[in-house]
């Protein structure tokens, strides 16, 4: 029932409602793209296609997905050449009567077809100090105010997608970096838990010296594809250049940082927000 | 056999959304040598896709909140059919399980004094709900996940567990294949965790992801474990309809327990015309009422809007078969006339962003379509309320795939604090078994070889058809015939179907070879997804009245005597085995708060 090759016939519908995907195709050992002509149907998304493909012409095309609506980043891939979410790209974005092209993300090996290995991601992850969190207050609970972890949330709202290292031109291009480079979406956790109001480490040392913070020139080009419109740049990756420089020239400077922040519930501050990035906005109140 | 890649350990999570990751950090604080073994990459279990929050009785904004008051919610929620104990440890324990993410470093939204903000919902009698805007299960997840991460918990990514070895009646591991290279795994464990969510992917219109084929209750069933209240299947009222291609994507509660009213095609509040008499005395019977309750909790009873999730999707489902819904088969939901622009993009920006992106839609300006999709299962494998231990020794099982905790009906926002509070309890518990045994449990190479010939079975026959088709017509069938509404001549055909559907998933085929091939995993998950339809549909055949997630248009009441069991399946002789069991008593105390009025 597979139609591996160019021009093989999709299922039956009017020909204005037919697409050609052009998919990459293979494994390690190599691959091509093929083309596979399928019918779309009204506000469908690229992957809604891919699926359609798989389940008529190509059972065993290789994709990564789960939720399905843009919150779980693991569709990533490139369509056209750019970094997307094969879930939240709309058909209807590209010309009618054009193919549309999917490939693998670059930066990373390929397991096969559309999937790529990520782990480098996570075996990052791992290397990452957790979070050292000070005590707790008399009753048991933390106070945080809201414009305190406006900018953490900002951070946690990162589906970790991988298009941020898919792009950087540090991993994209300089494979042997990744020994030694973090990549946008490792800085975006190392500069959560440096800004997060109970966390009372110091991985300065660590971004300086073995997670290759200033490789980074600040090209934005992370910013750029991030779904989810974190700053990854301005927000995360900046001001930890900014702290580690802190660190080795002016101590004083990042003690006090510390030091003020740890002193119990007080008044909302806007110390953490980094230079470019937007002052704290106040956060929901209570029930309207 | 070239192929023996095992691995050994103390506890074996299966599942790596919030229940696996909690049960796992759980077991490994507890000195245990944990793995969890995970179908996706860590960190995209469906957990991530829980919007609303986590219910837990902090009493942030209502000091006037209490565990027996969530007791009390949830038991009516579940339609008094959910496990009295289960309900009791849920309520009493969620809070202490919120603030121990917050030391783990979850940012929640916070009150004006900087504590953690809770939201109203659904049944909940009290603002409760834990959240992070509308992305409440990304921030639990990630959580959880840097946890575990931390604690140096062995993960095995994309790896699908086939089935469960035994040794004599003791649980003894699993065999399973990784998703990447087709090669087969053992593992070999003292214990093991079941933390693999539900059973959706068995429906055509859903909520839920792939992920989601009944993986757990499958292999608990043919390990020969229990399973309850497989005829309860919660259809959350709100999904996307339109366009057809996120048909069933979740629109949170949160939009109404935020302010957002359901309208049908004429702009009437219809829900004040589907308020339950059970609910009457505690619901608001005037849209001035309604309004009014969202400031003042004290002197108005609370928005017929946020009656539970069963009742809301009735509602809805019935305004639509009466022609009055909206023109693409859903009614409206407004928050826009509601509230101002920026007051919803702040407390709903993943809803703003999924219907602008994803429909067109910018839901500051208008109303949205919604309508009803799978969501949940709230019957699941039997389990010990305490220990979350299953009937087979060694198996433990947690979150959505254990049963008893809803009842009939789950209540939004107890689904979060479920993982957490019995994911923690199962890790304990396996953890505790696995150092009472000095050595591993006996590995049968014979079973071994059993579920991986019969997972290869697919590749050597030729001709047969692709697990898609299969797939897309069980999805049709349940939909059709065991869905929001249930008939007996309906399940009947439904039994049927699934039956013929069964033959010919024994026949089915897979093109291509070993590596990352979905056909192939797909042909695998039907397994699971057949038997778990079964299950769900011949109970729902039993069970002759209407209560919470389950409706029966031949039995439209609901019926005390059946208000009394609940119903058991297990499998017997290559078939299943369905019986009845009176509900455990509750004890006189909880007795009481459930029948006080308000």
């Amino acid at each position: 029932m597979t139609h591996d090759e160019q021009g093989a016939p999709g299922t039956i519908a009017p020909a204005e409602q037919c697409v050609t995907m052009r998919l990459w195709r293979g494994d390690p050992g190599g691959g091509r793209l093929l083309d596979y002509r399928v019918s779309t149907g009204e506000g469908e998304v690229v992957l809604d296609v891919i699926h359609r493909v798989q389940a008529d012409l190509a059972p065993d095309l290789a994709v990564r997905w789960n939720c399905k609506a843009g919150k779980c980043g693991s569709c990533s891939a490139e369509v056209n050449g750019r970094p997307r979410l094969l879930c939240m790209t709309r058909m209807s974005l590209f010309p009618p009567g054009s193919a549309i092209t999917v490939t693998p993300l670059r930066t990373f090996p390929i397991i096969k077809d559309l999937v790529t290995d990520v782990s480098f991601n996570f075996e990052m992850a791992r290397r990452v100090p957790p979070l050292a969190p000070r005590p707790r207050e008399a009753d048991g609970t933390y106070r945080m105010y809201q414009a305190d972890i406006v900018r953490g949330q900002e951070f946690h709202r990162c589906i970790e997608c991988f298009l941020c290292q898919d792009v950087c031109h540090v991993l994209r291009d300089h494979q042997d970096h990744k020994a030694d480079f973090a990549g946008p979406r490792l800085f975006i956790r190392y500069a959560d838990l440096e800004m997060h109001p109970l966390d009372a480490a110091d991985r300065r040392p660590l971004l300086a010296e073995q997670m290759g913070l200033s490789l980074c020139n600040i090209t934005k080009c992370c910013t750029e594809v991030c779904p989810e419109g974190i700053r990854i740049t301005d927000n995360a990756i900046i001001p930890l250049k900014e702290r580690v420089v802190d660190a080795y020239f002016d101590p004083v400077a990042w003690l006090g940082r510390k030091v003020l922040r740890r002193r119990g519930p007080r008044a909302p501050s806007r110390e953490d927000a980094g230079p470019g990035g937007r002052p704290p906005v106040g956060g929901p109140g209570p029930a309207p | 056999m070239p192929e023996q890649e095992t691995h050994c350990l103390d506890v074996l999570v299966v599942g790596a959304g919030g229940a696996g990751l909690r049960a796992a950090i759980e077991a490994r604080t507890e000195g245990a040598r944990t793995g969890i073994v995970c179908k996706s990459l860590l960190g995209k279990a469906h957990t991530v896709m829980a919007e609303g929050g986590i219910a837990a009785s902090m009493g942030n904004v209502y000091p006037q909140d209490s565990w027996q008051v969530h007791f009390r919610d949830t038991m009516r929620g579940g339609k008094l059919v959910n496990h009295w104990r289960m309900a009791q440890i849920h309520a009493q324990e969620a809070p202490a399980r919120v603030q121990e993410l917050e030391e783990w470093g979850a940012l929640f939204d916070r009150t004006a004094d900087g504590r953690i903000l809770q939201r109203d919902f659904g049944g909940h009698r009290y603002a409760r709900l834990a959240h992070v805007g509308d992305r409440t299960g990304l921030e639990m997840i990630r959580t959880l996940q840097h946890r575990a991460v931390a604690l140096d918990i062995e993960v095995f990514m994309e790896c699908t567990v086939l089935a469960l070895l035994l040794d004599g009646g003791h649980v003894a591991g699993a065999v399973g294949y990784w998703r990447d290279s087709g090669r087969f795994v053992t593992f070999r464990a003292k214990a093991v965790v079941l933390a693999t969510g539900g059973i959706g992917r068995a429906y055509r219109v859903t909520s839920n992801s792939w992920e989601y084929s009944g993986d757990g209750h499958a292999l608990a069933l043919w390990a020969g474990a229990e399973l309850i209240d497989m005829e309860f299947v919660q259809f959350h009222p709100t999904a996307m309809v339109w366009p057809p291609s996120v048909r069933g994507i979740l629109v949170t509660e949160g939009v109404r327990g935020d302010g957002g009213v359901l309208l049908n095609r004429e702009g009437r509040r219809f829900m004040f015309d589907y308020i339950p008499p059970a609910l009457a005395a505690e619901t608001a019977d005037t849209e001035e009422e309604a309004d009014r309750w969202y400031l003042d909790r004290a002197g108005a009873r609370r928005t017929p809007d946020l009656l539970p999730r069963d009742e809301v999707a009735r509602a809805i489902n019935s305004e639509i078969k009466a022609g009055r819904g909206s023109p693409h088969g859903g009614v409206f939901l407004d928050i826009a006339s509601r509230h101002d622009a920026a007051y919803i993009r702040r407390r709903l920006p993943s809803m703003y962003q999924q219907f602008k992106e994803l429909a067109d839609v910018d839901i500051t300006a208008g109303p949205m379509e919604v309508g009803p999709t799978c969501h949940y299962v709230m019957g699941g494998v039997r389990v010990d309320p305490d220990t979350a231990a299953t009937t087979v020794p060694g198996l433990y099982a947690a979150g959505e795939v254990a049963g008893g905790m809803h009842g009939a009906n789950r209540l939004g926002g107890n689904s979060l604090g479920d993982l957490l509070v019995f994911g923690r309890r199962a890790g304990l518990a396996a953890a505790a078994h696995a150092a009472g045994l000095a050595t591993l449990p006996a590995l049968d190479q014979a079973q071994v070889g059993a579920a991986t010939g019969a997972a290869l079975a697919p590749f050597e026959r030729a001709g047969g058809e692709t697990p898609y088709g299969i797939h897309r017509h069980l999805q049709e069938t349940m939909q059709a015939l065991v869905g929001i509404v249930r008939t007996r001549e309906e399940l009947c055909r439904a039994l049927e179907e699934i039956a013929a559907l069964s033959q010919r998933a024994a026949k089915v085929a897979v093109a291509g070879n070993r590596r990352y091939n979905p056909g192939w995993h797909l042909a695998l998950d039907l397994g699971p997804l057949l038997v778990v339809s079964q299950c769900v549909a011949t109970a729902a055949l039993e069970r002759r009245e209407s209560r919470g997630g389950h409706t029966r248009d031949d039995y439209p009441l609901a019926d005390p005597d059946w208000g009394r069991v609940n119903l058991v399946v297990r499998r017997h002789e290559g078939g299943l085995w369905l019986r009845s069991e009176p509900l455990p008593e509750v004890p006189s105390e909880l007795r009481q708060l459930l029948e006080e009025s308000r």
